[in-house]
């Protein structure tokens, strides 16, 4: 794989060589293992291993929560409370499982904007870009999907707006929206197909994660240079990088130690304090929540979808050439998935050849908008929709977007590039001094001289 | 398949097609079960009417039922409240449409075409209004019983105050609480649906 020389999997033994003709699948799991990596990864290139660890710990303790767990709109709420009170250790799992997606969320956005900022998006690595794109987007739709399980009032009227966005499809949004559910409200039939697809999506997740992890292990990781590995001899190649087995999962299992460190401090100590208190009153849908708020991973894009009401001129001139079609309700639903479209796109909006945004100066300060601007939608989200937080939504989706269709494809003409290193194996000299590493990972470590 | 010869259309090509055809046929009608199952089920179907007995409810209160997941507000109005009603120009009104599913024709919004008509070939008094008590807005359930600044309902959520004959007439909501397809089938029974 990777076409990166290095050693590959030899079996030795007679049984090992009767299995590798048969199966190679030790000989797979070995050149995955060992792949080689480049060795200026710094730590932002931990939140893979962050991530699978969440998705098999959400599989793990969702398959036990569902033991205990009733899909019925008169004894789910019970049910969620039985868990944590009478389960054995029922309590702790669920406050796994709930935080747990929070920390998957946290671990995600932080995957993305390490790509966006090195350029891990860019050419060959557009599959392995958009995968990920598609896994999170499956991210989404199954926290969505969880969320309504425990039939708290959040559940029920977060699921009535949220499916309700789909009946703003012209012509056939309500025959859609009437399908999702499965009759004209949230109801029964609503709660069970939303367990069975909650159920099944983390596996399709699973699939799409080899998926990810094939298209890189094909192309070679990124590093923080974006300069390539020399693939020409081996002895280049060797001074590039190191076998991921077991120098990166090692340092990749001290950040995740560190991690769950702060992840249990948080289950043990403040289990609700990403939640709404509104989630434990049981649904009810004679009376709505005050204030209905989605979670907090959802906050920037609720904040696009209700920027765009029926004053901004930009929805009055749509909803004229379209002759209505396109509404307020329309646009905003629009602007919300057009907002991870135009991030799927990025690969082709960039228009930049210099991958790393280190050797880009003008893109950084434009990169540390967008990133600012993601918290300030994130805020705004949380806000009610009155007053002066409207304008702020749409100053902040303005932003979003023209940093896509604006920024990237003018930065990669204007911008004058910095010089990058020739090499990784210069760019770990110029950190550590070219004798580190050299005999083992035991060598001093210098100062590095940035 | 072989080119050797050009032939325009040959009896092989129309085996390819008819196969491949009869092939998306058959992929088709196995799927649609899979996903017409998701529609709604023959029991949710069989709740879209609703009969609601009005005999007890006094003047000036309202009843809110559940129908259709969704709450059906039937307010027994006042004489007060159906003359406030009444008064009301169309000129004022933020939404002009009467939003009354009954009516096959897009009326104006006068209390008259959304007041639910009695019994018999009386004349329609605006006794009884009857409605879905769900806000244009964004869903929410508005209060009633003279909530609000126009003396009918209020949406709790984004401020959208409702008349007594519910109509939007200030806040973001965007259109009148609409009326659903109900009538009276006896004095004092109102079938919903």
């Amino acid at each position: 794989m990777s076409g990166i020389p290095h050693d590959h999997y030899e079996p030795k033994s007679n049984g090992e060589k009767w299995l590798h003709k048969r199966l190679p699948i030790v000989s797979l799991m070995y050149d995955t293992l060992m792949i080689p990596t480049p060795k200026n990864l710094n730590w932002m290139w931990i939140w893979g291993i962050v991530l699978v660890f969440c998705l098999v710990m959400q599989i793990i303790t969702g398959i036990i929560l569902v033991m205990h767990y009733t899909p019925h709109v008169d004894l789910a709420f019970a049910s969620v409370e039985h868990i944590m009170r009478n389960v054995n250790g029922g309590w702790a799992l669920r406050y796994i499982h709930q935080n747990g997606a929070s920390l998957f969320f946290i671990a995600v956005y932080l995957h993305i904007f390490r790509g966006l900022y090195y350029g891990s998006y860019k050419a060959p690595r557009e599959i392995t870009w958009i995968v990920g794109m598609l896994i999170y987007l499956m991210m989404m739709g199954t926290a969505f999907m969880g969320y309504v399980l425990p039939w708290g009032q959040m559940s029920f009227w977060g699921a009535t707006v949220i499916t309700g966005l789909f009946g703003a499809i012209p012509f056939v949004g309500d025959a859609i929206q009437t399908w999702l559910l499965g009759g004209p409200s949230v109801d029964n039939a609503t709660l069970n197909r939303f367990l069975s697809l909650h159920y099944l999506l983390p596996f399709v997740i699973l699939g799409l994660v080899i998926v990810h992890v094939w298209a890189f292990h094909t192309t070679g990781n990124n590093n923080p240079t974006g300069v390539e590995v020399r693939r020409t001899s081996r002895k280049e190649a060797d001074a590039d990088t190191l076998p991921f087995w077991p120098y990166f999962v090692m340092k990749d299992l001290f950040a995740l130690a560190a991690i769950l460190v702060a992840f249990f401090a948080v289950v043990g100590f403040m289990p609700n304090y990403l939640g709404h208190p509104d989630n434990y009153i049981e649904a009810n849908p004679l009376a709505t929540p005050a204030h209905i708020v989605p979670e907090w991973y959802f906050l920037p894009f609720y904040a696009i979808l209700r920027a765009f009401d029926g004053e901004v001129w930009v929805v009055i001139a749509t909803s004229w050439i379209t002759g209505g079609i396109i509404d307020a309700k329309f646009f905003g639903v629009l602007a919300m998935f057009g907002a991870i479209l135009v991030m799927a796109l990025v690969p082709w909006l960039d228009t930049s050849s210099v991958r790393s945004g280190r050797y880009r100066p003008m893109f950084k300060w434009w990169f540390w908008v967008f990133i600012v601007n993601f918290f300030v939608l994130m805020w705004v989200g949380a806000r009610p929709a009155e007053g002066i937080y409207p304008y702020i939504a749409l100053i902040g989706s303005a932003v979003w977007f023209a940093y896509f269709l604006v920024v990237l494809p003018i930065l990669g003409v204007i911008e004058k590039p910095l010089p990058q290193p020739e090499t990784i194996e210069d760019d770990f000299n110029a950190h550590y001094g070219p004798e580190a590493g050299k005999d083992g990972a035991s060598a001093p470590v210098s100062n590095p001289a940035e | 398949m072989s080119h050797a010869e050009d032939h325009p259309s040959s009896r092989r090509d129309f085996l390819y097609y008819a196969t491949g055809g009869m092939g998306a046929v058959t992929v088709g009608a196995a799927v649609w079960p899979l996903i017409n199952q998701m529609n709604p089920s023959a029991d949710v179907q069989a709740a879209s009417t609703l009969r609601v007995d009005v005999g007890d409810l006094p003047v000036g209160s309202q009843l809110t039922v559940l129908f259709l997941g969704k709450p059906i507000f039937v307010r027994h109005r006042s004489q007060e409240e159906i003359d406030e009603a009444r008064a009301v120009e169309i000129s004022d009104l933020m939404d002009p449409i009467a939003r009354n599913a009954n009516s096959a024709e897009e009326l104006d919004a006068a209390d008259e075409n959304r007041a639910l008509a009695p019994f018999g070939d009386g004349e329609n008094t605006g006794e009884w209004l009857v409605m879905w008590g769900v806000c244009t807005h964004l869903g929410c359930v508005p209060l009633g019983d003279g909530a609000g600044d126009f003396g009918g309902w209020f949406c709790p959520c984004h401020g959208s105050h409702y008349d007594t004959s519910g109509r939007i007439r200030r806040g973001p909501a965007p259109e009148n609480l609409p009326v659903p397809t109900a009538s009276f089938v006896d004095e004092t029974t109102i079938l919903l649906g």
